[in-house]
């Protein structure tokens, strides 16, 4: 950059770069609690509405994932148990062993190369760029993304739907349903399908951070206009306030999910529920 | 033909045997007691009956209910039998009950489960079978949840699942060892009079003796896995023969000796 | 003894990456960076194991190679931390409670964050490169062991052995060599394992998305990135960095399983 001694001046005076670290720190915190999250460097515009546009592709993806993932796991979890001393039991768990050591990006892309490329079913990448009025298109866009990111976390919650499940068979209720004449299948399906979502929505809530890393990887492999794609493209030009609000927005979520996991608590388990 | 038939009923888990060579005898309309400190045997054999026990044990010997083979069943076949023919109330009410489920719920399962009725009679007769065990409100009961209801109330809401297909033989594994001793006799009063309503034979279970001979007219005693003394409840207290029956009712004779020594004295 | 089958596979699943990075720094079939336009797309043959990517580059030697770049930060943001969060994780058991209190909190705020997106901000601060994934992988990865190092360290000091020391004079750091090292020394190998195969798939991944490993030097993921372009003509050849590294994942964290199951002696219930 050939820019002239003042004209640089200039441009840290406009962006408070000249004052302190601790105060330009401070400044933005008291703009970030408003919803102020300034402006990014190259483009100027408004860095919150920015993240916001974006959002509507990265939610909805992430959303559509975590169903699939427990839709995934709890089955699997839940059948690898009930036969965990047979053959197909140890297949199962030892299935979602390899569903956890299977990079996300590489899933994604072998998605792509059978479904996407041999059918027509769902598209190989991109999002319609009239958004969502387009909505059955913008939803086929979503599909294999979301199933890619939701056999990952899958794989990973099976494991622990998987030992939860065990673990009701561990119970003295589960004794008492058998002692009712219901064989274990049948007991499961009555008592240890609550039993065992618990501890799986847990962890899904746990896992929040690392669904938002796998929507960024997701996004770039298909090619998703989301808010993954965006901040890789941040990162590239060194837009570093731009990176910080979408770390922001990312940590504000976390803790938001987290609100909705309790909530979701309390809607599966009375004892957790504060007036009875 | 007697209603339940055990002949050498042995249990292990490995070389361990726990339970070793028990043979008795249930008729219609019978009450049973077995007594036994923890560690005879007791609970497994009842659960060796059911075909409850857990993995690793291996069983042997011969189960007949009403002259039908029960053990080397599938879990299938014995399904089946539980909670239609014989039913099993548990020691730890809290823990024998599923948190996230109505009391209702769990007491019309075992309806549903062997189609004796459709899910709303099934909720109808739940309601009726907890007035009938003597729970309080049983409209509301019905909906609560068992973190919500006491220890007793607890129990007899197992009493209702287990007696809710009028099984012709109920099992009943320590249940009163875990509450209070206010609240027992109402249990035990649930029990008998439930069981004598539908003419179900009882087996009582339990390491107190005094419990036990108020439920049951025939007793017997388990010790270190075996049988040591089978005789009627007037026999046993009267003459026990086997040294273990003798020390147990000379304890249980001491210590209502020493109530009734302090309940003299204080009223003097 | 029973035979540690787990284990057993671990080793065996890792073997072709250990040994294509010993071998490949002395030889590989081809030169990674060799381009011959004209054996472009190769079926796997004789002379090209797993045949050739766009470019006629040999897959397999460019494997052998990535193979090294992924061990090697791998290897290293692991020790860096487990160095890390074991310094941080004892050091803490050791502090008052206030200081305790506050480390736990700083514990769980990097816990929060995963690697990635740890290296991602690394990345637009300090630009992208091995060094910044490695460090970014490392400091990640020492919140968590951190946190089992410290819990593990306080049940040490909790101990009756441990009184006994300080009863007849002990100093801490007598305590910590003798008594809390060697103690946390197991739990540490199990998840030193476990993480080398966390930091295996975070490299790969950044390398995917160019964060990681710059070219020329091969790297797993940018060779399927790379690759993607090109599944209409031949996916055979995404077909093989992702391969390695599922298998290379595996293997550590079946390794990771079976050092649990034979150290600790307690666990009788399935620990999967």
């Amino acid at each position: 950059m050939n820019a002239s001694p003042d004209a640089l001046a200039q441009l840290e005076r406009d962006y408070g770069l000249d004052k302190p670290l601790v105060v330009q720190y401070v400044d933005w915190l008291s703009g970030a609690v408003r919803g102020d999250l300034g402006t990014s460097m190259l483009t100027g515009a408004d860095i919150a509405s920015e993240i916001g546009a974006k959002a509507t592709i990265t939610l909805p993806l992430i959303a559509l994932a975590s169903l699939f993932a427990v839709l995934i796991a709890l089955p699997i979890g839940m059948v690898s148990a009930l036969r965990h001393r047979k053959l197909d039991g140890v297949a199962l768990s030892t299935t979602s062993q390899l569903g956890i050591a299977i990079p996300t990006f590489w899933m994604g892309v072998m998605l792509i190369s059978v479904f996407a490329l041999r059918t027509s079913l769902f598209p190989a990448g991109g999002f319609p760029d009239e958004g969502w009025s387009a909505w059955t298109e913008s939803v086929r866009s979503l599909m294999l993304p979301a199933i890619t990111l939701g056999l990952a976390q899958g794989a990973v919650l099976a494991r622990f739907a998987r030992s939860a499940t065990l673990d009701v068979m561990q119970q003295d209720y589960f004794r008492t349903a058998r002692a009712t004449g219901m064989t274990r299948a049948k007991a499961l399906h009555v008592h240890g399908v609550r039993n065992a979502l618990i501890p799986v929505i847990s962890v899904l809530g746990v896992q929040i951070s690392t669904l938002i890393v796998g929507a960024i990887v997701v996004e770039n492999v298909f090619a998703l206009p989301g808010i993954g794609q965006m901040l890789l493209q941040d990162v590239a030009i060194r837009d570093y306030p731009k990176v910080q609000g979408i770390v922001v927005c990312a940590t504000a979520m976390v803790f938001v999910v987290g609100f909705f996991i309790d909530l979701a608590m309390a809607a599966v388990d009375p004892r957790a529920r504060r007036a009875s | 033909m007697s209603l339940l038939e055990v002949n050498n009923l042995t249990v292990s888990f490995g070389d361990h045997h726990v339970v070793r060579n028990v043979s008795f005898a249930v008729q219609p309309g019978e009450q049973l007691g077995i007594i036994g400190e923890s560690g005879s045997g007791k609970s497994l054999s009842m659960l060796a009956i059911m075909g409850l026990l857990p993995e690793g044990a291996t069983v042997s010997g011969s189960v007949l209910f009403d002259g039908q083979e029960l053990l080397q069943r599938t879990d299938a076949e014995m399904s089946k039998f539980r909670g239609k023919h014989i039913g099993m109330v548990f020691q730890d009410p809290l823990a024998s009950l599923n948190p996230l489920m109505t009391i209702g719920k769990q007491v019309a399962q075992p309806l549903i489960n062997h189609k004796i009725a459709s899910r709303k009679d099934a909720r109808l007769r739940a309601t009726e079978l907890c007035s009938l065990v003597g729970l309080p409100e049983p409209q509301r009961m019905v909906e609560s949840y068992p973190h919500q209801l006491s220890g007793g109330q607890r129990q007899r809401v197992g009493l209702a699942i287990a007696l809710a297909c009028s099984p012709s033989l109920l099992i009943a594994d320590e249940p009163t060892t875990a509450l209070d001793v206010t609240v027992q006799q109402e249990v035990l009063q649930a029990i008998r009079g439930l069981a004598a309503a539908q003419g179900t034979s009882l087996i009582f279970v339990s390491h107190d003796l005094p419990v036990v001979a108020s439920m049951v007219n025939r007793v017997l005693v388990l010790h270190d896995g075996t049988v040591v003394e089978n005789t009627s409840k007037d026999q046993l207290l009267r003459a026990p023969q086997h040294p273990h029956t003798q020390r147990i009712v000379a304890s249980a004779k001491q210590s209502s000796a020493l109530l009734r020594q302090a309940t003299q004295s204080s009223a003097q | 003894m029973k035979r540690n089958r787990t284990l057993t596979v671990g080793v065996i699943l890792i073997a072709f990456s250990l040994i294509s990075t010993l071998v490949g720094w002395i030889w590989t079939p081809y030169d990674p960076l060799d381009m011959n336009p004209d054996v472009s797309f190769a079926r796997p043959s004789f002379s090209h194991i797993l045949g050739t990517d766009v470019f006629g580059r040999d897959v397999l030697s460019n494997i052998m190679i990535g193979a090294r770049s992924t061990l090697i930060v791998a290897l290293v943001s692991v020790f860096i931390g487990i160095a890390l969060g074991a310094a941080i994780g004892i050091s803490a058991a050791l502090s008052p409670a206030k200081v305790r209190q506050l480390t736990i909190f700083g514990i769980d705020i990097i816990l929060a964050l995963p690697s990635v997106l740890f290296a991602i901000v690394l990345a637009a601060v300090y630009g992208a490169s091995t060094f910044t994934a490695t460090i970014a992988i490392g400091i990640a990865l020492s919140a968590a062991i951190a946190q089992v190092t410290r819990r593990e360290t306080t049940q040490v000091l909790r101990s009756d052995y441990v009184a006994a020391a300080k009863v007849s004079g002990s100093g801490t750091g007598q305590i910590i060599r003798l008594h809390v090292l060697p103690n946390i020394l197991p739990s540490l190998l199990v998840q030193a394992s476990g993480a080398v195969a966390i930091a295996i798939l975070a490299e790969s991944t950044l390398s995917y998305l160019g964060l990681g490993t710059t070219p020329p030097t091969p790297s797993w993921g940018r060779m399927l990135a790379e690759s993607q372009k090109y599944l209409l003509v031949d996916p055979i050849v995404a077909l093989w960095p992702g391969l390695v590294i599922v298998l290379t994942v595996l293997g550590f964290n079946l390794i990771g399983d079976g050092l649990r199951l034979s150290l600790d002696p307690t666990m009788k219930r399935d620990a999967k």
